[in-house]
């Protein structure tokens, strides 16, 4: 047996590199969890989450780079970790053609579980979940959300201390998206440790203790929330010109006092910049104004992490659908091919 | 953190065992809940027993469909247990293709147990497939001329030549990416084997070319056996070259699905 009792975090990635063909899906990605804490992975489609989640899961073998689970190999110490750990993945994996009980009794049973322990923790589990009323029926019946609780519910059965939820809230409606949250706050109140990853930046916002921020394959950033907010000047000052003709000339003006890249929405009519220096405030305002600029609006306000996304990665979280599911399709079918 | 309990390094071969035998009684219960798989089991042999005795009997055997079911049903209890084959290399696909597989190998179980489980749940499929045909080739006057001991031996010897033809379904579960594509291919690989054959009609009345693949093909002998096990005949020779082609199949065909299993989960 094998158990580093020094090991600091419950989940140890470094310079994990991956690739499917010509495609670099993760390339030198380093990140930490501290135990007990949520750890949120964000990222737009295709930046290598689930190929991260993949390999610290025991799914995928990595091409470079090394990760551990509580101190235990993902590769050499495989059936250790796996002892440790649960996963609920984007695409629910529950049996379609069992019941709710009987894909959870399967699980508990294939944990070593006796029979009527594996039966009493799939009724709990299912009344936890709120999934009790549909216990009976195949999982093929169900809806969305129930699917995605019931394959919450089995990645549960065998208590695990680090579980892995990959975009556990995508394509789910507003409530049972907060009936997972508050799931997730439950499980960290009960000691387990989670990574999570989304491409929700609300979602990383409310849930994460630490986010590690994947683009292309690359760590662009980490931190807490609002470490991460704060790295981008943490504030920015909103601008809207009552004319909106003079939109460009407020936007020249903006760039050149305060020395950062101006974003403009053309619809809103509204100038946004990230701004480090509060002094520079009443510079912009009086130069505006004897100019002769009438605002609608002048505004300073803590950067949302939308626009924290955007300052690293140059592009927002939720655009590049549609490149995304080119290479999640090629990452799928070139995952067939792997050891 | 807290203490981490100890942890055992690998799954032992008995919890391995255990693991298969769950793993089995999933398959087991899906046959229930699945009505597909069910009508699929059940109505076929029953379609094709009504359809080949009553299409064909007078044509084939003079006009007498009692005398044609007598020959043709031994031969139908070969199809229909090769063609439920199939039903492996379906499940496995889409244990693959939904995620299931994945969630099995997160867990700390046997790697060659959802296999296992897979292939053995599926040895009562075939069962149920052998006893419909029987019982309801009975119903409509099939009778049994041997005694009931080579009856059951004929069972034993379908389900053994089952056992090493779903590797070779597994192999193309394995290897195709979709559950629509195992289907074609597989219809592609098994009919001309099923229908080549003397299952349905005596070699004699075939031409030589075809005559030389019906006689080489392992449905024939494993046909022959089973004729000589439920009506009488010769055994012995067809029996031991019917099973050495089982042999022959498994060894070749539970290696390939093997390696393509670790390959893909």
């Amino acid at each position: 047996m094998r158990y580093d009792a020094t090991s600091e975090y419950a989940i140890e990635a470094t310079r994990l590199v991956k690739r499917f063909g010509k495609t670099t899906a993760l390339d030198g990605v380093d990140l930490v969890a501290r135990p007990g804490r949520v750890l949120g992975v964000l990222g737009p489609n295709g930046a290598g989450k689930t190929t991260a989640v993949r390999i610290l899961a025991t799914l995928l073998r990595p091409d470079g780079g090394r990760a551990s689970v509580c101190g235990y190999d993902v590769l050499r110490d495989a059936h250790q970790v796996r002892q440790l750990i649960g996963l609920t993945g984007q695409y629910a994996a529950v049996d379609e053609g069992l019941s709710g009980t009987n894909n959870l009794i399967m699980i508990g049973r294939l944990l070593g579980m006796p029979r009527p322990d594996a039966r009493a923790r799939a009724a709990e589990l299912l009344a936890r979940f709120d999934l009790t009323d549909a216990a009976a029926r195949p999982a093929k019946t169900y809806s969305g959300g129930m699917r995605r609780r019931l394959d919450l519910a089995a990645s549960l059965v065998g208590r695990p201390r680090v579980l892995y939820l990959d975009e556990p809230t995508t394509g789910l409606d507003p409530r049972s998206r907060t009936d997972v949250w508050g799931m997730v706050r439950g499980l960290v109140a009960d000691g387990v440790t989670v990574l999570l990853t989304t491409q929700y930046l609300d979602e990383a916002d409310q849930l994460a203790h630490d986010i590690v921020v994947i683009d292309h394959g690359k760590v662009v950033a980490t931190g807490t929330p609002d470490e991460l907010k704060a790295k981008t000047g943490g504030q920015v000052l909103q601008v809207s010109p009552a004319d909106p003709a003079r939109m460009a000339e407020v936007t020249a003006l903006m760039a050149d006092l305060i020395r950062a890249e101006v974003v403009t929405d053309a619809e809103s009519g509204v100038a946004t910049a990230p701004v480090g220096d509060a002094a520079l405030l009443p510079h912009v305002f009086r130069e505006l104004d004897d100019r002769g600029i009438e605002l609608a609006e002048f505004t300073l306000r803590k950067a949302s992490l939308d626009e924290v996304f955007f300052a690293l990665t140059g592009h927002h979280a939720e655009e590049e659908e549609e490149g995304r599911r080119a290479e999640e399709n090629g990452r799928r079918e070139l995952e067939g091919s792997n050891p | 953190m807290t203490a981490i309990p100890a942890l055992a390094r690998r799954q032992t071969p008995l919890g391995g065992m255990r693991n298969t035998f769950t793993l089995t009684w999933r398959s087991v219960l899906k046959i229930r809940t699945n009505m597909e798989d069910v009508i699929g089991l059940s109505l076929q042999p029953i379609m094709f027993l009504v359809l080949f005795t009553y299409v064909f009997g007078g044509a084939i055997a003079h006009g007498s469909t009692h005398a044609y079911l007598q020959y043709e049903l031994p031969g139908l209890l070969v199809m229909t247990v090769v063609f439920a084959t199939l039903g492996t290399g379906l499940m496995l696909n889409q244990d693959i293709t939904s995620g299931v597989f994945d969630r099995f190998r997160t867990l700390p179980i046997a790697r060659w147990a959802p296999l296992a489980g897979a292939v053995l749940g599926d040895m009562v499929r075939y069962l149920i497939s052998v006893v419909i045909t029987i019982g309801f080739g009975m119903i409509l006057g099939f009778r049994v001329t041997t005694n009931p001991g080579s009856a059951v031996a004929g069972c034993l010897l379908l389900l053994a030549f089952a056992l090493a033809m779903c590797w070779v379904s597994a192999l193309i579960g394995l290897l195709v990416k979709t559950p629509q594509g195992v289907q074609a291919f597989a219809f592609i690989a098994l009919f001309p084997l099923v229908f080549g054959s003397n299952l349905l009609a005596p070699t004699a009345t075939m031409p030589g070319w075809l005559q030389a693949f019906v006689k080489v093909n392992p449905m024939t002998l494993l046909t022959d056996a089973e004729r000589g096990l439920f009506t009488g005949g010769a055994v012995a020779g067809p029996a031991v070259r019917s099973m050495l082609w089982a042999v022959g199949i498994f060894v070749v065909f539970a290696p390939l699905a093997a390696r393509a299993y670790r390959r893909r989960t």
